[in-house]
């Protein structure tokens, strides 16, 4: 039997679940040059500020247990770059919708952005970073409040005629409250989670391993948290959402989208597997054979 | 790049803490020396970056310090056991210069690239003078290795327990050696009073902490006189120029 990986969000079509998540695949050329990157659902592109940013000092990089610490700080050659030169260069190679991540510092920064890739024809969704916890005076801190998180949101929909995703952060207390907050606003999706605030200490120099002290926890260690608060958000919210953290295999993808996910994001993962999403495309048929499962996307939220 | 599973032929202490791990697999996509390559160890998320210090076909050389968990655990490593790696990363050394007495400096760890730069140059019927830097000459891996290429080798140590007593500077000065061009890895400080004491063009390898390794993660990335670049990409060799010091 030919199973149906297909899914849907917003009334964008995709051939199957699996996007690969801002930051951990550049804008696609240098992957396009590992394996076909047409097999994937998406991409959402490294996050984009109006400005070109070289980001924080080294080492962004710490190991963790089942994971890894990044404290990159959004470098980005800048919105018009993007446009001009790292777009131009992923349509060559990659033919299925483009996801534009979007960061700021101010909301007029994320509206002109916006306002930028709205005319972009590939570019079939906007994904809005208000959860980056390595920069400051911006990124996560639109994110942590219910009220910005939404003045975010609504600043954004006046901006474009794209579906606009909410990318929120796990670093609050109630991801719930800050969800609905930009359904409310007017937000067509959410994506969660970004990464979780974190930190490691080099014990024989007694200093922290990353320049900037703390950087954003990800891989394979946070999925749980990233499943549960996946579980909550679709529970609580009607519009769809992308899950995102710590997902490493077919069966990863499986439980995310039980969760309630429409479509799934891979981090870190890309990193130490440079083949990991063209694996989970892959495998994902047998697992869904295994599971009993003809058409992805009928597990979606099946889980109450 | 290339995903490449590896067997181990051999892995044996040159000194207390610096190995040689020499493994058999596809070498196809390495190119020049200088790359590097990425291995997968047990239980760690993110591969460890380790210099190529030789290649050949179906021949690996790397040599490695061990320096923290992962060195630790490959030093533990036997005969016949299997390495996951990504190959050919990272933009080596231009072995193609027009340079007719090239001078390679390495320092510590940063020896190892230099071993096949060497046997390269001295293919093209270069002059080469290798000069080495150690903190102790018990500390000494592979001077006779560079001997044999047929290279002029220097040896500093910086308490004098072998060779020229100081740093890799000290040991240029003294020798007198006439260089046109120079190669160079070794911790920074080393690399910024080389760039200082010698008036001629070169290349330099930098390290880095990386995320993935492959150009996608900006986790290595450096600001150089012509912008922003990544180590593990555009690098680890860049021009002498390029580096902000």
């Amino acid at each position: 039997m030919v199973r149906d990986l297909s899914t849907t969000l917003c009334g964008v079509e995709l051939d199957n679940p699996i996007i690969p998540a801002s930051g951990t695949f550049g804008f696609g050329a240098e992957m396009a040059d590992v394996y076909d990157i047409n097999i994937l659902g998406s991409i959402s592109f490294k996050g984009t500020t109006l400005d070109s940013r070289f980001g924080n000092p080294t080492p962004r990089i710490a190991e963790c247990s089942a994971g890894m610490i990044n404290s990159v700080g959004l470098q980005n050659p800048g919105i018009d770059a993007v446009i001009n030169h790292e777009l131009p260069e992923l349509r060559k190679r990659f033919h299925k919708p483009i996801i534009a991540n979007i960061s700021g510092f101010s909301i007029d920064e994320y509206t002109e952005c916006c306002r930028r890739i709205d005319s972009e024809k590939q570019v079939e969704i906007i994904e809005v970073n208000v959860s980056c916890p390595n920069v400051h005076n911006g990124g996560m801190a639109f994110g942590t409040s219910p009220e910005s998180a939404a003045a975010v949101t609504a600043a954004v929909k006046a901006v474009t005629t794209k579906p606009v995703f909410i990318k929120l952060s796990p670093n609050v207390t109630d991801i719930v409250s800050i969800a609905r907050a930009c359904e409310d606003a007017g937000a067509d999706g959410l994506t969660l989670i970004n990464t979780m605030l974190g930190m490691r200490i080099d014990i024989a120099r007694r200093r922290p391993v990353i320049a900037n002290k703390m950087g954003g926890f990800s891989g394979r260690a946070i999925f749980p948290v990233a499943v549960r608060m996946v579980y909550q958000v679709a529970n609580a919210c009607k519009i769809p959402v992308i899950g995102c953290g710590g997902v490493a295999t077919a069966e990863d993808a499986v439980e995310m989208m039980m969760a309630g996910a429409s479509a799934v994001q891979v981090g870190a993962e890309n990193l130490r597997n440079p083949f990991a999403c063209k694996q989970i495309i892959e495998n994902l048929p047998k697992v869904m054979e295994r599971l009993g499962i003809e058409r992805l996307r009928d597990i979606i939220g099946i889980v109450k | 790049m290339k995903h490449v599973v590896f067997e181990i032929v051999s892995n044996r202490a040159l000194t207390d803490s610096v190995y040689e791990m020499v493994l058999a697999g596809d070498t196809s996509a390495i190119t020049r020396p200088g790359q590097f390559v990425e291995l997968s160890l047990e239980g760690l998320f993110l591969r460890r970056p380790i210099s190529v210090c030789n290649y050949d076909e179906g021949k690996l050389t790397l040599i490695y310090k061990v320096v923290g968990k992962g060195t630790e655990q490959m030093a533990h490593l036997t005969q016949g056991t299997k390495i996951d790696a990504l190959t050919g990363l990272g933009n080596g050394f231009n072995d193609e210069t027009k340079c007719n007495a090239p001078l390679l400096v390495g320092g510590g760890v940063g020896v190892p690239p230099l071993y096949r730069l060497t046997r390269n140059l001295i293919a093209k019927g270069k002059q080469v003078t290798v000069v080495l830097g150690f903190n102790t000459a018990a500390e000494i891996f592979y001077r006779e290795q560079f001997e044999a290429l047929g290279a002029k080798v220097i040896v500093a140590t910086a308490d004098g327990s072998y060779g020229v007593k100081g740093f890799v500077t000290d040991a240029i000065k003294e020798s007198g050696a006439k260089a046109d061009y120079f190669y160079s890895c070794g911790p920074l400080p080393m690399l910024r009073a080389l760039t200082t004491a010698l008036d001629i063009d070169g290349e330099i390898s930098l390290e880095e902490r990386m995320g993935c390794g492959f150009g996608i993660c900006m986790g290595c990335s450096i600001m150089t006189t012509a912008g922003a670049k990544r180590v593990c990409k555009e690098g680890p060799v860049f021009k002498k120029e390029e580096i902000v010091w």
